[in-house]
């Protein structure tokens, strides 16, 4: 991209570094103490987040976290109410939306209805003075790029959903911008084609090396879409991370609720060592061992998290030479929902408790095949949970 | 559907009702119309082809009797001929449509803005504003012409404000004259301006000016680009409801115009009630009538012709 003045570190981060961790580079984007309240409502509260050149960040949360908002302060359609945003080392205070470096596709595409797709991409080209000419030999390389040159000359409802995602998307581009903001990018289409464009929009934005923030709340689509994750609640940006990190390490039980799903098991720490913790958990009714040091007191209430795929479900009683005693607790089968490829199952513990565990079919046809209403012993190794203080 | 048809079709007028309810609530207004409007048109065009005479009604008929059986037809088409021939119809369809069309504009620039505004208001003041642009209709529309002749005339308040404040000696003419008629016809169509225009850009998909902010676009290109543009719908709707009624005004004129203020419904009145020619007066209107609907059907297609260009 010769019109692209950060070309010469194009595919650094495509190519695995990761500025976040090694620092060596500024951060591209800084937010600082960012606020923006409606009223008494606090919309954005108090965020930091510093965004590296050439990321595809994920802002994810639920409606009304804030994550929009904090979308639509950084493309100057509102103003915060404290703090700052620099993008590139430059102030955005008071910058007006066709004034800053960057460009927005807007979650209803905001495609220009009277206006042919050639003309809906070349706008934001002619309103800077290029040339008619020029205008339209990129808008045509940018259909290209999107898979839609035939289609230069259709209005915006003469096209299907996918297509008219993909107009947006090269409207947004055809300016080079420094960074993109997508608003829920992939939120109208339909499931299968939500995952083809996917890895459509990490191939374009890596060839284009634009940085991208993406604001969603389908955590599936923030996973595969980005380098890392911003998991925001109620107006604050609650964890930041790559999408491995979030999803094996959440810091709270909001994130590791929010993203995937999540046994917690709420209990007291019984044996507090250097190199491993244990906690009675009466959810549980047995104690739980993990294998690594957590910060924390004796006696402290806290909660022991598992995702269903790292739990096992058997009808024998799993025997283990050593710590025999923990990490396992016998239940009966409540609900199964075979899936095809894994199978879910509802299992009632002795203590009342419901969890979900989930297996992967790997074999067409099991002899000891689980069912309703069976006896089963759940268990997990002791690194396969995360101890969680808040 | 499996399930009414399970029923038995009920009987007698009842029955007959539910079954026919909907077409009938559909045909009875518009039979109305159809019947209301076709019918005196029929008749005026009928009277357009007849020839003036001296007699109660005044016209001659077209359907005559002869002695042996046989109906006779006379088509008078000089009627029309005639309206070629005077100059003072030619110019006062011309007047007409030229007073309309200027009119029509001042009240787009007027509406455009006020509509814009409406619209972007937060809801509870919109339905304010919107009661206020309707308020006048509760007063009766001749009052309210009346009423202007009291703020134009010569010591009418406008012209006591602008002595008393010593701008100026000398009262400004301003009743009797074009400036009037136009005053009190922005006046009178503004809310048939608004309206339409108003529930055009109350449509307008913020996101899209947004999207053209974002695009480089400052307020005023967004505009121009965007918005205007996209309100040529309702553009066309307002348009249609001043200029049409516009151009064959009568009360505004004959009260407020004066005697070089030429416009056709003045002189269709003039032809019907001064000089008792009803067919000439019947050939003046169907010729407005033809003058109107041209232009109207020119442009419904040129817009269905740009529909199916998008379709």
């Amino acid at each position: 991209m010769a019109t692209n003045p950060q070309s010469k570190v194009s595919g650094a981060i495509a190519n695995g570094a990761k500025p976040w961790i090694t620092h060596d580079q500024e951060p591209f984007i800084k937010i600082s103490n960012l606020t923006k309240k409606f009223g008494d409502f606090t919309a954005v509260d108090n965020v930091s987040l510093e965004i590296y050149r050439e990321e595809l960040f994920c802002l994810l949360g639920g409606s009304g976290c804030g994550k929009s908002t904090l979308l639509r302060m950084l493309a100057g359609f509102e103003a915060p109410t404290s703090g700052k945003i620099e993008i590139d080392g430059q102030d955005m205070s008071g910058v007006a939306p066709f004034d800053r470096p960057t460009n927005m596709m807007f979650q209803s595409y905001a495609l220009f209805p009277h206006m042919s797709v050639e003309k809906n991409v070349a706008y934001g080209l002619l309103r800077d003075g290029v040339s008619k000419n020029d205008a339209y030999s990129q808008v045509n390389e940018m259909l290209k790029l999107v898979q839609l040159e035939d289609f230069g000359k259709r209005k915006p409802d003469q096209l299907s959903g996918g297509q008219r995602q993909r107009v947006a998307l090269a409207r947004s581009l055809i300016k080079r911008p420094k960074l993109l903001l997508l608003d829920e990018p992939l939120g109208a289409l339909d499931k299968k084609l939500r995952e083809e464009t996917q890895f459509e929009l990490i191939n374009i934005q890596e060839s284009l090396g634009v940085t991208f923030i993406v604001v969603t709340h389908d955590q599936e689509e923030a996973m595969t879409l980005s380098t890392r994750i911003g998991v925001m609640n109620e107006g604050e940006i609650v964890q930041v991370g790559e999408p491995r990190e979030v999803y094996e390490f959440p810091q709270s039980r909001f994130v590791a609720d929010f993203i995937g799903s999540v046994n917690i098991f709420e209990g007291r720490v019984s044996d507090d060592a250097i190199d491993y913790v244990r906690i009675k958990s009466e959810d549980a009714n047995c104690e739980i061992h993990v294998s690594h040091g957590v910060s924390c007191t004796e006696n402290q209430k806290l909660w022991f998290a598992i995702r269903p795929e790292k739990m096992t479900v058997t009808h024998k009683k799993p025997h283990k030479t050593k710590l025999a005693k923990f990490n396992w607790i016998s239940g009966i089968v409540d609900e199964i929902a075979y899936q095809g490829n894994l199978s879910v199952y509802r299992i009632k513990l002795e203590s009342g408790k419901v969890v979900r565990i989930t297996k992967s079919n790997r074999l067409r046809h099991d002899e000891d095949e689980i069912t309703w209403d069976d006896k089963v012993y759940v268990s997990w190794e002791d690194t396969a949970g995360v101890v969680l203080t808040q | 559907m499996s399930k009414t048809m399970g029923h038995k079709p009920q009987q007698g007028l009842l029955g007959w009702f539910k079954r026919r309810g909907r077409t009938l609530v559909i045909a009875i207004p518009f039979w109305w119309l159809m019947v209301f409007f076709l019918i005196p048109f029929a008749v005026v065009f009928k009277i357009s082809f007849a020839e003036a005479i001296i007699a109660r009604p005044p016209y001659s008929q077209l359907f005559t009797f002869a002695e042996n059986g046989v109906v006779q037809i006379k088509l008078v088409i000089a009627n029309y001929g005639y309206l070629l021939e005077d100059s003072l119809y030619i110019s006062a369809y011309w007047s007409s449509i030229k007073i309309a069309f200027v009119s029509t504009l001042i009240t787009l620039l007027v509406a455009y803005p006020m509509a814009y505004y409406i619209a972007r208001s937060p809801l509870r003041r919109r339905n304010v504003l919107l009661m206020l642009i309707i308020l006048p209709f509760w007063t009766s529309f001749l009052l309210r012409v009346y009423a202007w002749i009291g703020i134009l005339k010569t010591n009418g308040i406008i012209n006591n404000v602008l002595m008393w404040l010593g701008i100026t000696n000398e009262p400004f003419v301003m009743m009797q004259t074009d400036f009037a008629v136009y005053v009190a016809i922005v006046y009178t169509y503004l809310p048939f301006m608004v309206l339409p225009l108003f529930t055009n850009l109350v449509k307008l998909d913020q996101s899209l000016l947004e999207a053209s902010n974002d695009l480089g676009a400052n307020s005023l290109t967004t505009f121009f680009k965007i918005t205007l543009p996209l309100s040529v719908p309702g553009i066309i709707a307002g348009s249609m409801l001043v200029f049409i009624p516009v151009v064959g005004e009568f009360v505004i004129p004959a009260l407020l115009g004066g005697p070089d203020t030429l416009m056709i419904g003045k002189v269709l009145w003039n032809e019907f009630f001064s000089n008792r020619d009803w067919p000439v007066a019947s050939a003046v209107a169907i010729v407005m009538l033809v003058l109107l609907v041209i232009p109207i059907m020119l442009l419904r297609n040129a817009q269905n012709a740009s529909h199916e260009e998008g379709a």
